[in-house]
Formats: structure tokens, sequence, C-alpha cells
């Protein structure tokens, strides 16, 4: 895309934004822009012209209306943990970072909602709800840094989305600043509100329709009990079964997490767990809610795991036990780092009874690329984040990985599933938009974003391939 | 040639002509939303179940299907749809995801935008397109399915789609407490901050209707703890709450649905409520005006649900939006309907 500012001096851009912020919360400094040069996807860098850190909603509205006069393309960044480059600034644009607007404004628990700027962290929201027994459930990994805006920006998920659903099922109203500078108010606090349902589009939308500045979510009942069953399986295909019969028993787990045989060796040798010899799959599975409901479904969901082959079940009996069979999932990103530094962890997500086709498919591929891939994944929404191993170092390892990733997603799609199940599509997937949908979708998804961005400066080049 | 291709043919040489169409499933809900504008295309024969994998909990099928049978199919392998819409005797598929009502069970397990996992849709120049799938984690492009949800078939004539299920619970019981508004929606608050298995609330004349789902043991809990008198025969009573059939729902003048925080005390007028409070209904021949201003005070607003056309058409069925907000939904009606001839005026007058 072509923008004015290119041709529009830097000089002054920058003059005009220093006469909307104060010295300290406008960095120009190349030193000082480094930290802003990407976000988790660290294979793509660019600095910005420079970051602004405005610390009110009057400070973004400015800063828009000087982009907008000036055509300066604008990236807005939360935590930067993402992991698609949603965040990747732009070389001829500004960095619009709302770590500063990081306050949990209220919480209602008569109505279980609270109402925080967009840069709180995930995690705040729920401590500042937590002496009402209530807690903001989506809880992507990065949660105790991750901020709202970021998880509306994604619509992020996580290990318990599969029952509790994702961002978009807990945003009742955003207020937001548009690329010219004007506030918009999508959602109540009451439902349904009239109209276009403009939250379903927000949500997800990486940054390329609006500026979120606040977010009112809605808060739940924390769950009393949790229990979590650990079975493991002798095949991948035998625990893949073994989710669809869960399902197909009428029982939703909170989460519901499967690791392969490559995670279980990685994981044994980091963390002091025994999952047993013969194991090539394991299964966790919890299940929450009030005591009496779980203890009644963590022992149907252990006959149904038996009756699906497990070579053995492990039910947790107590809170520390719990956590303990948690570990070795939670050690498996920094296991894997441990044997191989770099890794390219992806994102898919496809039916899940698709989901052994799909992990067979993965093992020719490891074979036909020359490229190790590790497997630990969201299987109760048959989401897959294989972590392809390469080494940095070795010229033409990065580019077979990206090769072998593009495999894995064409074969989600084909099997009817998607190219980004919660990381986004930010500038890395951006070429396998085309992949997911057709010439007329894509062109229908551009006018959408036009229709809220009509000057084309929120986050260019990024989500919809121009 | 297809019935897709005979609809896309049709809507393209509606759009040349700018003639509007007015399109129209089961026909249950004639009397919902704005002014009913246009020739009528019929979507009611487009029937039948596409695809239905109980372990998946996604069901997809062709807009005119009916709901009855939809439902029917999925309590014969023990699932539901998790929205509990209303049929008001034929709905379709497709009238039930562009109106986008749901019963008491939102409460519990979201409306019907919360269930759409995918969508096929014609729009109104013509072009067939696909968004979304059979996958509930999705974020690749905007989420199009969602936005196609309410808006009263303005954007594209809904083909096809595919929905998230949910089992049907093991237990269910249903209580009743003597009980005024205000005390009963407190009520309703306090057992909000527990994680007790509450999927429908309904409050009329000085009682409250507690329903209780899932594992018969967490509802046996419930029950113990709750107290109230369990009512036999539970079902009649939240169907004709899912119909407005209950005899609170009698009378003449029109009626209202307020949706409000759910903690907002009792208002003036109110006949009953649902939803822990965010559903409320009222007859009332209060001014539209001050109507919507109280609703839009407390943090809500107000729809006129069943009242004479003319009066929809005078006050518009919705609430309106300030002037850049309304900018904004045009421009994306425009994004999908450039001509104006899908349902004008259905969901309101300028869209």
């Amino acid at each position: 895309m072509d923008f004015p500012s290119e041709t529009t001096p830097k000089g002054q851009v920058l003059a005009a934004l220093a006469t909307v912020l104060p010295a300290e919360a406008l960095l120009t400094d190349p030193e000082d822009l480094r930290p802003y040069e990407c976000d988790a996807l660290v294979s793509h860098c660019a600095l910005p012209l420079a970051v602004c850190l405005p610390g009110s909603e009057r400070e973004v509205r400015d800063i828009m209306r000087v982009c907008h006069l000036l055509r300066v393309p604008v990236v807005t960044r939360g935590a930067g943990t993402g992991l698609s480059g949603g965040a990747l600034p732009h070389a001829g644009g500004v960095v619009l970072s709302l770590t500063k607007m990081n306050k949990v404004l209220r919480v209602d628990p008569a109505n279980r909602l609270a109402v925080v700027e967009a840069g709180a962290s995930n995690l705040a929201v729920s401590r500042a709800a937590a002496p009402h027994g209530l807690y903001f459930a989506p809880d992507p990994s990065s949660q105790m840094i991750c901020s709202v805006g970021g998880n509306v920006a994604e619509n992020a998920g996580g290990v318990h989305c599969v029952k509790y659903g994702l961002t978009v099922h807990h945003v009742l109203r955003l207020k937001v600043v548009t690329s010219d500078g004007d506030l918009l108010d999508i959602g109540l606090e009451a439902p349904d509100a009239p109209g276009y349902d403009l939250l379903g589009l927000l949500n997800g939308s990486e940054g390329t329709l609006a500026v979120v500045t606040e977010v009112t979510v809605r808060l739940l009942p924390k769950p009393e009990a949790a229990q979590v069953a650990l079975a493991a399986f002798a095949s991948l295909e035998a625990a893949g079964e073994a989710v669809a019969a869960v399902f197909g028993a009428g029982i939703i787990p909170a989460g519901c997490e499967l690791m392969d045989r490559a995670t279980i060796a990685a994981v044994t040798r980091f963390v002091d767990v025994d999952y047993g010899r013969d194991a090539a799959a394991v299964l966790l599975c919890e299940l929450d809610g009030t005591p009496e409901e779980v203890a009644e479904g963590i022992a149907r969901v252990r006959e149904v795991m038996l009756a699906a082959g497990a070579l053995q079940v492990r039910v947790s009996q107590s809170e520390g036990e719990r956590e303990e069979l948690w570990k070795g999932r939670k050690a498996a990103f920094p296991a894997v780092s441990a044997i191989q530094p770099d890794y390219y962890c992806l994102d898919g997500s496809l039916p899940r009874r698709h989901l052994g086709e799909m992990l067979a498919a993965i093992r020719a591929m490891e074979a036909q690329f020359g490229l190790a891939c590790i497997n630990v994944f969201h299987a109760g929404d048959g989401n897959l984040h294989p972590l392809i191993l390469f080494d940095r170092a070795r010229p033409g390892d990065w580019e077979k990985a990206m090769a072998f990733g593009g495999e894995i997603l064409k074969k989600t799609v084909a099997l009817g599933g998607a190219i980004t199940g919660e990381h986004g599509v930010g500038v890395e997937k951006l070429d396998y938009m085309a992949i997911q949908f057709s010439p007329a979708e894509l062109d229908c998804l551009r006018r959408v974003r036009a229709a809220f961005d009509e000057a084309g400066l929120l986050n260019p080049g990024k989500a919809v391939p121009a | 040639m297809s019935q897709l291709a005979l609809w896309a043919e049709r809507i393209r040489h509606a759009a040349a002509e700018h003639t509007p169409l007015r399109i129209r499933g089961g026909g249950s809900k004639d009397w919902y939303g704005g002014l009913l504008a246009g020739e009528v295309l019929e979507t009611g024969d487009y029937r039948g179940v596409i695809a239905y994998e109980p372990g998946e909990l996604c069901l997809s099928a062709r807009c005119g299907t009916p709901l009855a049978e939809i439902e029917a199919i999925l309590a014969e392998q023990g699932q539901m749809l998790p929205f509990e819409p209303p049929h008001y005797g034929t709905a379709s598929f497709g009238g039930m995801l562009a109106a986008g009502l749901a019963g008491p069970r939102r409460q519990q397990a979201g409306a019907v935008r919360d269930a759409i996992l995918g969508v096929q849709l014609i729009d109104g120049r013509g072009e067939l397109l696909r968004f979304g799938g059979q996958v509930v984690k999705n974020v690749a492009g905007y989420d199009v399915s969602r936005l196609m949800i309410g808006s009263l078939g303005t954007l594209g004539l809904l083909a096809e789609a595919t929905v998230r299920l949910l089992p049907r619970p093991g237990c269910e019981a249903t209580l009743v407490f003597e009980s005024d508004a205000a005390a009963a929606l407190l009520r309703c608050q306090q057992w909000g901050l527990r994680p007790w298995p509450v999927s429908a609330t309904f409050w009329a004349e000085g009682r409250l209707y507690v329903r209780l789902s899932g594992a018969a043991s967490a509802v046996q809990a419930a029950q113990r703890s709750f107290g109230g008198e369990t009512l036999p025969d539970a079902e009649v009573l939240w169907r004709a709450v899912r119909e407005q059939q209950h005899p609170v729902f009698a009378g003449h003048g029109p009626l209202w649905r307020l949706a409000l925080p759910p903690a907002t005390p009792p208002m003036k007028g109110e006949l009953a409520w649902e939803w822990g409070g965010g559903q409320r209904w009222l007859r009332s021949d209060e001014a539209p005006e001050s109507l919507r201003a109280r609703a839009a005070a407390a943090g809500g607003h107000a729809v006129l649900f069943r009242a004479p056309e003319s009066l929809r058409c005078a006050v518009g069925p919705f609430a309106t939006w300030p002037p850049a907000m309304l900018c904004l939904q045009q421009r994306l009606k425009k994004v999908f309907d450039p001509k104006g001839i899908l349902n004008p005026g259905r969901l309101a007058a300028e869209l």
C-alpha cells in the first residue's frame, strides 16, 4: 500500500505527535524503539518511526487524528505476546502501545462484569474479580502478561476455551477510537445491542478495524472444584478416539490436552513425571464445577478412557495431585526448548474426528522435510500447535520449517479446518489466507475493513491480504 | 441449475433492477422487526440436514429446514441447540439465525451468535460466500458468520449454516419461589456468584421460577441449598416462556422487550423477566421515546417486540444509534448489499 507518509518527512510526523503527547510518552531514539521491533514472532522485525505511549483515551484520539491527517500507519500493541506478527511495526508508521492504560476501572459483581483499560493484563482482571468469587475465563498461556486489548484483537482462547469459549464470548462492550480519531461505543452491558453485531467483528480483528481503549468483560463464578484424569495410550489414534468418546458421552471437559511421544520424551527429561513406558500419547482431561458434579463426571471420564483402550488412568485426588498431573503439559514448551532451541510454533484447527489423520500426515511430512515435529495441543477443540524443530544456524532450515508449516495448514483446510485457531493471521499467515478464502470472500473482508478504516491506516499489511 | 445458483441469479437480477426482495423462511416471524417490503423470496423449500456428527457437537443444515425437525434429530442423540430458540409455530433454521432470538437457556448456554460456527450466504450482489466452518476456534478473517446473526436478512440470504451443539443435561429440576421482583432479582444475583447449575430464570406474577440443569448430583445439591417448591411438568412452563405464551403475556397493547444489565432494579410497568433480569417484558402504552430513554438510562435498550406494523414503522422496532454508529452500520450494509435490496427497512429504516 502507498502511504503519503512515505513522502511526509519523518520530522513533520514527530513534530506533530510531540504537540499532542508529553515528551516521555513519545519514543523516537532507535535505542528506545528496539524493544518494539517485534512481538513473539521474532523472525519478523522492523523499527517504526516512533512509539507512542498514550495514558488516556484523549491521547489515543489525538494520536489518531495526527496520524490520519498525515496518513501515517498505526500499529496498536498490547503486551507484544502475539505469535503471528500482528504487532510487527510498520517501518513508515508509529506503534501505539497501550501499556500505560492498564487499570481495572470497575468490578460489578451484581452484574458480573468488569470494566478495564485495554492495556490491563488478563490475569489482573481475574485478580480484581477474585474477592467476589468471580474470574475472567479466557486463559491464553501468556495470561500473566498479555493484555485484554490483545485478547480482543486476537480473540484469544486458551486451555479452558473448550468449555468456556473464546474472548468474543466474554466481551460485552468496547470503547474504541476509529482511524480518524472518532469515538465509538460498541455493545452494551445488556444483551443484544441493536444493529449488526460489531463485537463479533472487533474480536479477532487484529488491530485492523479500530483501536480498543476500554473493554467490559463478563465474569464467571469460579468453579469450586476441578479434577483431572491423566490417561496414557499406546497410540495417538487411540488417544484421539478417546477424546471423541468423551464428547460422545455428553461430557464437556474444562480442558482436554494431548501430548505425543516426542513431547512425552522431552517432558520426562525435564520434569519428574512417569507416564509409563509404553505411552505413545498422554491425554489430560479436566472437569470443573461443583464438587458433586466433578466427582460424578470424572468417574465417567475414567470409564470412557478405559473403554477406549487407555493403558492406565490416574485421577487427581487433591489440588496438589492435580497440579502434579498438569506439570508435564505445562513444561512442554520449555522442555522442547531445552532439547532444541529453535522451534516454529504453528496453530491450526480442524474437526476433532480428523485429528488422527492429521497427525499421521504430519509424521509423513517429517520425513519429507527432514525436520522433526512435536505435537502437544488442545485436543478438545481440535486446535493443533505443532512445534517444528529446526536449527537457525543451519542454512535452509528456517525456510524448510516454514514450508513444512505451510503444508500442515493446507492439510487442515482440506480437512475442514482453519489456518489459525487462536494465534491470528498477522503477517505470518497472510499468504495462506487464499487457501481458506476465495477471491470474492477476500474481497468481502477487505471491504469490511474499509467500512471501518477507509484510509487503510490501521495495521496495514496484516490479517487480510491487500 | 442448483438452488443456490438460482437464488444468486435472482438476487443479481433484483440488484440490477433495484427490486427489493423480502427473504422468508418458515414465515413464523412476519410480525417481528420493521417494515415488510419487497418481492417475497421463499427459502422454506430448501431443506435438509447436511451434516451431523454428534461427536463433533455440530450440525450443518439448509436454511429452510424446520427448526422442529432439527430439534427432533438432535434429541435422538441426546443433544440440543444451546440457546433454546422460540419456534412460533413454523420457524426455519435460517429464520432462527437471521432473527437471532434466544430462549430461557441463554443465561447459561449463550446466545444464537455464540453458537454459530459457519455460514454460506449469498450477498446482495449475488456472490456466494462462505465464512467460518465446523470448528470452534477459527480466527482467520473477520467473523462474518456472527455478523449475520440478528441481521434480519439485510446483509445476505443465509443459505446454509453450521451451529455448535450441547449435550442435553443429565438432570433438570425447576423450583418455584413466592417473591416480589426486587427480592427475586437479588436472589438471582447471589446465585450468580457461585457455579450453581442455573439454566433459566423466569419471574412473573409474584413467582420466581428457577431451572437447574446438569449432573444429577449438582442439581440435587442446588435444590437442597436453594429450597423452594419443585414444579411438576416444568417443560410446559419453559416452552410457554420461550414462546411468550405464558398467561402473563396475554393482553393488548404493544409488547416491549427490554434488554438491561441484569441487576437493574424492577422497571415501572414490568410484567415479567428472564435471564436473571437481563430480559424484561412490558406491555405498555407509554410513549416509545420515554420508554426507550428509561431503558437507555439503565444501560440497556428497548425493542418494540409485538405491535402493529404502523407503530413499528413509526418508532422503529429497535433503538436508534448516534450518528457515527449509524454511519458505520450503513457502511457495513453497503459492503454486503450496495443496492439496498435485501429486506430493506426490516432492521431499521436506514438499513
